[in-house]
Parts: C-alpha cells; sequence; structure tokens
C-alpha cells in the first residue's frame, strides 16, 4: 500500500513538472484554445452557482474577464488611429480605463449565462490563432453563435475577440471610443474620465 | 362587384413587384460603400432625425409598454411569441423556395403544419418539442441570394435600423405573406398584427439590459445601433465573412509605440 501511493505521487508529481515545462514552450494548439474557452465557460458557471450576492458576483465576472481576455491589445485597437496622438501616459491611463470599462460591461453579459449552457462547436485556423465557434443556450432560447478568437501573442493564452451572432467588440468598441472622443472635441483626457464612468 | 377585392388583392403584390424592381435598381446603383469601415450611410443627417424620433418612441412608449407587458407571466408571453412565429411560417417557406432553399422550405412548411395542429394552433411550439430546427428568412434575404447589393443604411421610423434592400424585404414580405393584416378578411385580419406587437414588445423586455445599453448608455446610440445592425445582418445572410480583426497586425508586444 504505501509504495503504491509513493508511485502514484511521483507519477502525479513528474507529470505536474512536464506539463509545467511544457506550458511556456508550446505555441498555441487547437486544443489548447478549445481548453481556454472550456475553462472560461467553466469558470462562470462556477460563479453563478457559489451563491453570492449580485454584486459579488458581477465582482467575479470583471475578474474573469481580465483573467481570459487580452485586454490590452483590446484597448490599444479600440483607441484605433486616435491613439497614435496620445503620449505614453495617456495610453497607460486610457488602458486602465478601457480594462475596467469592458470588463464591467461585458461581465455583466455574462449573467445572460445563468441557466444556460455553451457548447463548443467547431476550430479554425485565423491569423493571431484560433477561432472557436460555441453555441449559447440561454433560458429557453434558441441557440446563439458566440465565437471567441484566441491568441498566445500576450504570452499567455487569452481570447482577444468575441463574437456575438456576428456582433464583435473591437470593432463595436472602436466606434464607441471614437464617439466618446468625438463628444469630447477629441480631447483624449475628458474621454478617459468619461469612460471611467462608463460601461 | 365581388370581383373588386380579389382585384385589390392581386394589384397590391404588383405593385409592390414594381417597386421592389426600382428599389432594387437603385440599391445597387448605391451599393458602393462610402467610407472605409463598410458602411455606407450617404443620409446620414436624414437617418439622424428619424433615430431621434424612435428613441423618443422607445423611451415614452415602447420601453414603458414592454416593462408592462413583462408583468404578464412569461409562459403566456410565451405563447403569444410561438403563435406569432407561427402565423410567419408561410412566408418563411414561400422566401426559402424564392431562395431554392428546400431544406429551409420543408422546415418551414413541416413546423407550420405541426404547430397548426398538434401546437394547437400555432400557440404551443411543438414543431421544437420534437427537435425540428427554427428556420427564419425574409425577402431581403431572397433579394441577396438574387444577387441585389446592401444600398445604403437606413434607419425606419418605428421600424429601426435597416437598409435599401431590406426595406424592400420589409414592403414586399408585408403584401405578400398568406397570413398579414393586408391578406385575412373580418375582424380576425387585426389578429396578426397584434400578435407581431406583443412579440416585439416581448423582446423589447427580454432583451432590456442590452437594448438600453445601445440606446441610453453609449456615447453616440445612433451610430451603435447602425455597426451592430449592419454586423448582425450581414453574418444573418452570410455576408459576414472577411470580418476577422487582427489587432495584433503591428505587434504591439514587440514595440507597442510603434507608427
Amino acid at each position: 500500500m504505501p509504495s503504491n501511493l509513493t508511485r502514484r505521487d511521483f507519477f502525479l508529481s513528474s507529470a505536474a513538472a512536464a506539463l509545467l515545462a511544457a506550458t511556456p514552450a508550446a505555441a498555441l494548439t487547437e486544443a489548447g484554445a478549445r481548453q481556454l474557452v472550456d475553462q472560461v465557460v467553466a469558470d462562470i458557471d462556477r460563479v453563478i452557482s457559489s451563491g453570492q450576492s449580485d454584486a459579488a458576483i458581477l465582482r467575479e465576472f470583471e475578474r474573469l474577464f481580465v483573467r481570459y481576455a487580452d485586454v490590452n491589445i483590446m484597448a490599444q485597437y479600440a483607441l484605433g488611429a486616435d491613439g497614435r496622438s496620445a503620449s505614453s501616459s495617456q495610453k497607460r491611463a486610457f488602458n486602465d480605463a478601457f480594462t475596467s470599462y469592458i470588463a464591467r460591461k461585458y461581465g455583466k453579459q455574462f449573467r445572460d449565462f445563468i441557466g444556460g449552457r455553451v457548447e463548443v462547436q467547431s476550430a479554425r485556423q485565423i491569423k493571431a490563432g484560433y477561432e472557436i465557434n460555441t453555441l449559447a443556450y440561454l433560458r429557453g432560447d434558441g441557440p446563439f453563435e458566440v465565437t471567441f478568437h484566441v491568441s498566445d501573442r500576450s504570452g499567455s493564452r487569452k481570447f482577444f475577440n468575441i463574437y456575438i451572432e456576428g456582433v464583435n467588440l473591437l470593432l463595436t468598441e472602436r466606434s464607441e471610443i471614437g464617439s466618446m472622443l468625438d463628444r469630447r472635441g477629441g480631447d483624449i483626457n475628458a474621454m478617459i474620465a468619461d469612460l471611467k464612468g462608463a460601461g | 362587384m365581388s370581383r373588386t377585392p380579389r382585384m385589390k388583392a392581386f394589384a397590391r403584390p404588383a405593385t409592390a413587384l414594381v417597386t421592389v424592381l426600382l428599389l432594387s435598381a437603385c440599391a445597387t446603383t448605391q451599393d458602393v460603400a462610402t467610407r472605409s469601415d463598410g458602411i455606407n450611410d450617404p443620409y446620414e443627417t436624414q437617418n439622424r432625425k428619424v433615430h431621434g424620433f424612435n428613441k423618443g418612441l422607445d423611451k415614452n412608449i415602447v420601453r414603458p409598454v414592454s416593462q408592462a407587458y413583462g408583468v404578464v407571466p412569461v409562459e403566456i408571453r410565451n405563447t403569444v411569441n410561438n403563435f406569432s412565429d407561427n402565423l410567419s411560417m408561410p412566408g418563411v417557406a414561400v422566401n426559402s423556395l424564392l431562395q431554392g432553399d428546400l431544406r429551409g422550405t420543408g422546415l418551414a412548411t413541416l413546423r407550420f403544419v405541426m404547430n397548426t395542429t398538434i401546437g394547437l394552433g400555432g400557440l404551443f411550439d411543438a414543431a421544437s418539442e420534437l427537435n425540428i430546427p427554427e428556420h427564419q428568412t425574409d425577402f431581403g434575404e431572397t433579394l441577396t441570394v438574387w444577387g441585389s447589393g446592401e444600398g445604403a443604411y437606413i434607419e425606419l421610423p418605428v421600424f429601426g435600423p435597416s437598409t435599401q434592400r431590406d426595406t424592400v424585404g420589409l414592403v414586399v414580405d408585408f403584401f405578400t405573406n398568406p397570413l398579414t393584416y393586408n391578406t385575412i378578411d373580418g375582424d380576425a385580419r387585426v389578429v396578426p398584427p397584434t400578435a407581431a406587437a406583443a412579440s416585439v414588445l416581448n423582446d423589447r423586455e427580454k432583451f432590456s439590459d442590452t437594448i438600453d445599453s445601445v440606446l441610453y448608455e453609449s456615447a453616440d446610440s445612433y451610430s451603435q445601433s447602425r455597426s451592430i445592425y449592419l454586423q448582425n445582418r450581414r453574418f444573418e445572410l452570410g455576408q459576414g465573412q472577411g470580418t476577422d480583426i487582427d489587432p495584433f497586425a503591428t505587434d504591439p508586444y514587440e514595440d507597442p509605440y510603434a507608427q
């Protein structure tokens, strides 16, 4: 008996070591991209079934969004060409404000997953990584197509865009940030201040 | 004398058809996207006025009424939605046929027959219980299949975001659907539009958070709803390909401040 245990422990720890060693070196694979989406879905389920208060659940969702989304590249894309005239401190301030803004705005949407399920359908390679197509069955509604674009260009596996029935986050938010800038006559600092109260 | 209503019934689709031909010709000539972002909106000034009107309509009537309607038990609201969906199935079958989509024609026909009979006149969605997939289409999609271009973006009063092509589709669907206000005689003719209106209210309530965030929380609700409508509609019509965005195109992790 004791020897069995030791052997199992040895097996487990060497497997863990192998996994740790392999993760940073391996390039993003289709399986890895699928795994990320499975993880996101499992974590959303876990938070929903945790029985916390609504406010606590929303905070958890925001945290999940930051953990699994490549918010830096999303921020840079959303600021677009207007970012060229921004100073590096403005860019940093925008990055921070944008991160909590989309985490708030899209984290809220995770609430719709209550009582629903997400099924991974198919995957395809895209320039920056992989596209994972899923169907979300929400509260007795006909399924919605939700697509994740996953990449490891940030150094770890993260999604950088989501499409819900064809409507994608990057394009929609670039247009919104553009409108916010227009409203402030192109004043980046004023737009960043507005962003902190938006979403 | 008894032939007059019949003549009328024929004359209407005929007028509609002429309108289609004129408007779709118009749509093709104006199909060139005038902006780099793939949005063709030469009537923006006009559209923004209509948007203001629609927003007022939503704020003062549609949204509050939908909230009141939300008090009705969800089972009853779903029943009304089922009924309204079922009434649209003959039109879906016809459009599928016009698109050469025999599977779609079959699905819509089967759903209509099943839900009208064992679904008690369409009140219950028996077809879905038996795993018959849903199928939706409209004359806007038929025009797309026939090769008509999208045309300019238009925000219609009451109906909201559309394009020239989809506006034509909306008009044709209204006049040719075997089961609309136009084709039913007597008091029963108010039933389909009433059911459709109730169904819209139900959707307004169900997606309330999302719709409110677009209309009342975004910096420019006109351009947000335009962007979201066009993305979603192109996706529905299978024209969403090539929308992959590669934000890494200028690798930010090598030199974040390039350009």
